[in-house]
């Protein structure tokens, strides 16, 4: 005989459910009240002109004035270009280097791998700060200073090391026996790599550089560091050196502007490339 | 064609031995099949003759020739994978023919030989989809053309119809049967599945922790195992085994277990019998007080085609009996006589090694009257 369990009525177990979709719902609500109103304040701002930023009206003012200016600005647009050189280059290279690594890390035997491993991702911990004057001397010394290239330089050694332990995890978790069919079939580790690995590395790849081309593409410090004169600045740093009319005015209303418009491109690509990043985020976690 | 022989070759992991000194010789156009339970080196060994594994110690000898260190792709081998580990980005036809594109093959020839491999598989209509859109079936069908592709001296499968449904596991045996008769090609076949290695193989290799236990004919290997793993291991339900002691002086030998077991055989070898084993299908149940053991009967299974009836002798021994029709009016829990034919008896030595008897002469006369 069964213990007898406690049951209560049908409309009971209705009524939780309905309170526990409406409490979910709410607290969906809160969350992305939370997360996205700094993103709509910024827009809100950035349409207003001087003194109405001081009170604080939630709807936009709908003055498109600052964005105008800003496209008007030809520094702003050669900020704009030298951060798409400097995120597309770091990203590619970062993917390139990191694919290849991390076949070696993920698939092939070799004694130091382990503490190879463990090393990129002690690199990948150090604090920016600790790294800046070491990585400045470094630029210096390869000639590289107030250049866009120093940056290129100077990212990689934070998106290499999540690139290459990112796609180590998940080229461990490719099926032995399709690698083994390969070697059966006649192909080199290169070919392996290049017409079974990559082809099937597609959301991993997309996840791992859409990573960093955020990372690169938002960086201030080294960005800030690294260059000097206005041709060679990224967006972050152009935005943060915007300066206003006269020293006593505080320019936020084109910064918030600014804002607005470097953080589109990044939202398009998200979009565009959302159902792979969550395939390649998830991948590994899941066997299938 | 070709043959393969393996010349002592062991094999360990890390300091886990693997394959430990295995001697074998394959003969141009046999099927043998490597059976074992889980672990046991069988899946090792295969790709140690591929070269997918580097052998340790030992040589890897491919018709007469040692090819221990040349590559797996240049030995003249295909491989057909448990999981088909086909290409999940390419279409069928580029599977089929990946191999040949590799070996830099012109376009026409390759699109010959793919649609040439695809006719004779039946899967030609199959050609321009990708493996996700296919059945597990039409998979290991295309698994076998890219082997065949490539035109092999040898054939290795491992474990290739254990992802299939019963139904398709047959047809597909069916299938590799009539390759192998075909082509006349030296095949290993991994599997454990045991009608699957007494149907299809020429010779079994049993293997066991690493090690060969006996290699022989499907027959030799059921009516005449060397050993307690062999014996236990070949045949469905396995074999029951006793305990006993033995009492002998000279050859003729007293042998006394539970179930008031009192048996006397003539050994024709060394040894002392510390252990009985019968199959299912050689015992016969009888009334109390009649047969060679006494047990309870304890439960009966209808299988429609067969009936087995499981007898308990002892608080640790049980054994399961197989019968071609139904017991009649014998109930469960009734003690029972269990009788057999004492040909069909089995001795072990301490050793686990068989011993012989007199009588079991002829139950090897008739394994190797079966097979050549």
């Amino acid at each position: 005989m069964s213990t007898r369990i406690k049951r209560r009525s049908a409309a009971y177990y209705r009524g939780m459910r309905r309170v526990r979709r409406v409490a979910l719902g709410c607290v969906t609500a809160l969350v992305l009240f939370y997360v996205l109103f700094p993103y709509y304040w910024a827009i809100v701002s950035s349409t207003k002109q001087g003194a109405e930023l001081y009170n604080s009206v939630l709807l936009p003012a709908l003055d498109f004035r600052h964005y105008k200016e800003l496209f008007r600005d030809a520094n702003f647009a050669t900020s704009i270009f030298n951060s798409l050189c400097v995120a597309i280059s770091t990203t590619a290279l970062s993917l390139g280097l990191g694919t290849l690594a991390a076949y070696a890390l993920g698939r092939l035997n070799f004694p130091e791998r382990r503490s190879l491993l463990l090393t990129v991702l002690m690199i990948s911990i150090f604090p920016q700060v600790v790294v800046l004057s070491g990585m400045f001397e470094l630029i210096r010394w390869f000639g590289l200073y107030n250049r866009v290239w120093s940056l290129v330089f100077a990212y990689l050694i934070f998106t290499l090391p999540f690139t290459t332990w990112v796609l180590t995890s998940f080229i461990r978790e490719f099926p032995r026996e399709l690698e083994e069919a390969a070697i059966m079939d006649g192909c080199s580790h290169w070919r392996i790599l290049t017409s079974i690995l990559l082809p099937l590395m597609g959301p991993a790849l997309v996840s791992t550089g859409l990573l960093a081309f955020i990372l690169a593409w938002n960086e201030f410090l080294f960005a800030l560091t690294f260059t000097l004169t206005e041709g060679s600045r990224t967006v972050p740093v152009a935005i943060g050196l915007l300066a206003g009319n006269s020293r006593y005015e505080y320019p936020f209303g084109p910064i918030m502007a600014a804002s607005v418009t470097v953080t589109l491109p990044l939202i398009v690509l998200v979009l565009f490339f959302q159902r792979k990043i969550v395939a390649g985020l998830t991948a590994g976690a899941v066997k299938g | 064609m070709a043959s393969v022989a393996l010349r002592s070759v062991s094999k360990s992991f890390g300091h886990v031995p693997v394959i430990t000194d295995v001697n074998l010789e394959i003969a141009d156009g046999e099927l043998v099949v490597f059976v074992g339970p889980s672990g046991c080196g069988k899946s090792t060994l295969l790709r140690l003759i591929a070269g997918l594994v580097p052998v340790g110690v030992g040589d890897v000898v491919i018709d007469d020739e040692v090819v221990t260190d040349i590559p797996a792709s240049k030995r003249g081998i295909a491989f057909v994978f448990q999981s088909y580990a086909l290409y999940p980005h390419m279409t069928i036809a580029r599977n089929i023919g990946f191999a040949l594109e590799t070996l830099g093959l012109s376009r026409q020839e390759i699109d010959a030989k793919v649609a040439e491999v695809a006719a004779t598989l039946k899967i030609d209509h199959l050609l321009s989809r990708r493996p996700r859109e296919l059945s597990g079936g039409q998979r290991q069908r295309v698994a076998i053309g890219r082997a065949l592709v490539r035109q092999p001296e040898v054939f290795l499968f491992d474990e290739p119809l254990s992802n299939l449904d019963s139904d398709l596991r047959m047809e597909m045996r069916m299938e590799i049967a009539k390759l192998h008769a075909n082509l006349a090609a030296t095949m290993i076949y991994v599997t454990h599945d045991q009608v699957e290695a007494m149907t299809l193989a020429d010779r079994i290799v049993v293997l066991n922790k690493g090690c060969i236990e006996q290699i022989g004919t499907p027959q030799q290997l059921y009516h005449a195992p060397q050993n307690r793993f062999v014996a236990g291991f070949i045949g469905s339900p396995r074999m029951n085994f006793m305990s006993v002691s033995a009492n002998s002086s000279g050859a003729e030998c007293r042998v006394q277990g539970p179930g008031n077991l009192s048996l006397d055989v003539t050994l024709s070898g060394p040894g002392s019998p510390a252990e009985i084993g019968i199959r299912p299908e050689a015992l016969s149940i009888t009334t109390q007080g009649q047969g060679k053991v006494t047990g309870t009967l304890e439960r009966l299974e209808d299988l429609g085609h067969e009936h087995l009836a499981y007898v308990r002798i002892a608080p640790d021994v049980a054994w399961s009996v197989r019968l071609p029709n139904a017991l009649g009016k014998i109930s469960t829990g009734t003690s029972v006589g269990l009788d057999w034919r004492l040909e069909d008896l089995f001795l072990f030595g301490k050793d686990g090694r068989r011993l012989d008897h007199s009588l079991s002469h002829e139950r090897s006369a008739a394994a190797n009257g079966g097979r050549v």
